[in-house]
């Protein structure tokens, strides 16, 4: 029926996007209270998301909208994640020009599909939050808009956007034939006991569900567009890119291929693996000849993003929840730290910008530090328990080959964020040219929680691991 | 008379040449915006035949949502084109090779 109050929080975000939309057109000149109002939509969002705990499992809107601990839990994810961005944003907007309001407008608008999809109902509700996710990110990668660079990853991430939500979309309407329902639950129905026919024509859409949802986690073989559009679009955007709308592709493949495909984990389950094991390969070995931070933090996302699709092929929801929430902290330090050594009119992009930050910032050092141990998977970082658990997951659904591939894998990738380590601490430059670190407060304050956080739940993961098993339990 | 799986047939080889267009076409930006409105137009196809053989209505407003986003996507392509047609100078597909993935 229709529940509204299911909604609440999604009609909040519209509502206020809209309105800082006409604000910033006619109303507010002073740019920091457009970015206020932002970060205050999202606080808002979480006060309003959390009440809803208590009415879970709920359908509303005839089944099209679902809430369960999944959904509210992801789009807690994205409110913190958000917030994190919106802050780290803030400063480079400053420096580099852009304007601010076309920034935030557009990431509350793809906030919404994110929180559309993550809990989305039926195929109809995947795919409007997919596009209404999308197609913001598309418009935001291109804020640079004078830049060479910038306008050729726009253009290649929409197309191969735009090609991935057409392969998902072929696979949806080939679903939505064999099954005649539009509901994920009766779709999942449906499509038990099916004749050959029909069940080998589902085969084939799920073997294009699977790509694109390969191609929004970015997965080898359909990676190309992630170190592109990592080095050549706005830095704040990356930080959108890389961290929350990750979370949402994590909710598309639990979506899709667990709560309406189940019926065909056989089918689906070696794809994932060879998926994951390609992105866990080439993301660690290419990522050993990069000398751009940006591009080094994309291939590092690929091999993480293979270790997320190792987890849902072993069937642990939890375990991949665990590792894609602590992965989605790690890449929004990870591009914050891009953003603090930005100056106006010059960006810090290769490794050795970082040469001797040890001398001149040593508490960012460490922090940075902290941050490449947990990408590593180090302990007592979390990086460490998120490797662990999905390795352990591994073991017990009898893949204990892949598992072992996957910690020799990690040793590889160990060895570039090291040496970024050794970057900070160990190489030596003249004092002239010593990095200059220059965020402001806010941003190093939330850097150094955000780096910190990786320490305590490193230390004490035992609260959020519990709790990202008990959501699917 | 013609059955479900002529349809389909003509969606699929929509969908192909889409497909195909978009991995060979080493010339225009444009084409490849094109190619993306030939792969949604295979997946119309596709729900309006499901729809009309299973005499269900689902598939047919699920249509109506497709072209409303693929309207929208294709106003943000061609955005995207023209910012990089005034900072390049050249909409060639070939061009597009700062970036190497």
């Amino acid at each position: 029926m229709f529940s509204f109050s299911a909604i609440l929080p999604e009609i909040f975000v519209l509502v206020m996007a809209c309105s800082i939309l006409l604000l910033d057109l006619f109303v507010i000149e002073n740019r920091i209270a457009i970015y206020r109002l932002a970060q205050l939509t999202l606080i808002g969002a979480f006060a309003l998301t959390v009440p809803l705990f208590d009415k879970i499992p709920l359908l509303a809107f005839s089944g099209h909208f679902m809430l369960d601990n999944l959904a509210l839990t992801l789009k807690l994810g994205a409110y913190v994640l958000t917030f994190f961005v919106f802050l780290y944003a803030y400063d480079y907007l400053r420096l580099q020009h852009i304007k601010l309001g076309e920034f935030y407008v557009l990431g509350l608008f793809s906030l919404l599909g994110m929180m559309v999809l993550t809990s989305a109902g039926s195929l109809l509700t995947v795919y409007l939050g997919l596009e209404l996710l999308s197609l913001p990110l598309y418009a935001m990668v291109t804020l640079l808009r004078d830049s060479k660079l910038t306008s050729e990853a726009a253009m290649k991430y929409f197309v191969m956007g735009a090609l991935a939500s057409g392969m998902l979309l072929y696979g949806i309407s080939l679903m939505y034939g064999m099954t005649g329902e539009l509901i994920l639950m009766h779709v999942a129905e449906a499509s038990i006991g099916m004749n050959l026919v029909n069940q080998s024509i589902m085969g084939l859409g799920i073997a294009l569900i699977v790509v694109g949802i390969a191609f929004k986690l970015g997965a080898v073989p359909f990676h190309m567009w992630i170190p592109d559009v990592y080095s050549g679009a706005t830095t704040a955007t990356v930080l959108f890119i890389a961290s929350t709308s990750k979370l949402t592709a994590f909710a598309l493949a639990v979506r899709l291929l667990f709560n309406t495909f189940g019926v065909f984990f056989e089918e689906w389950q070696p794809m994932l693996l060879i998926l994951g094991v390609l992105s866990l390969i080439v993301g660690n070995v290419v990522a050993l000849v990069q000398t751009n931070i940006k591009r080094l933090l994309a291939y590092s996302t690929i091999a993480h993003m293979g270790f997320v699709l190792l987890a849902l092929a072993s069937g642990s929801l939890g375990a991949g929840l665990f590792y894609i929430l602590t992965y989605g902290l790690m890449a929004v330090a990870g591009f914050a730290v891009v953003i603090a050594l930005s100056r106006a009119g010059y960006e810090a992009q290769e490794i050795s910008d970082l040469k001797g930050l040890n001398r001149s910032h040593p508490w960012f050092a460490f922090l940075i530090m902290l941050l490449m141990f947990s990408l590593a998977g180090v302990p007592p970082l979390v990086g460490f328990y998120a490797k662990f658990v999905v390795l352990d997951a591994m073991i017990k659904a009898g893949l204990t080959p892949f598992a072992i591939i996957a910690v020799i894998l990690s040793v590889v990738g160990a060895f570039y964020y090291l040496r970024i380590i050794k970057v900070m601490y160990f190489d030596t430059s003249d004092a002239q040219a010593l990095p200059q670190f220059t965020p402001n407060k806010p941003m190093r304050v939330a850097l150094s929680i955000n780096s910190l956080a990786f320490l305590a739940l490193g230390l004490f993961p035992g609260a959020l691991l519990s709790y990202c098993f008990w959501v699917f339990a | 008379m013609l059955t479900a799986i002529d349809f389909l047939i003509v969606s699929s080889l929509l969908f192909s040449l889409g497909v195909v267009g978009i991995i060979i076409n080493r010339k225009n930006v444009i084409v490849l915006l094109m190619c993306i409105e030939l792969i949604l137009l295979a997946v119309n196809t596709n729900f309006i035949t499901f729809a009309r053989f299973l005499g269900d209505t689902g598939g047919e407003i699920f249509v109506f949502f497709i072209l409303t986003v693929a309207a929208a996507e294709a106003a943000i392509g061609l955005a995207i084109l023209v910012v990089l047609y005034r900072a390049r100078n050249s909409i060639n597909v070939q061009d597009l090779n700062l970036l190497q993935g």
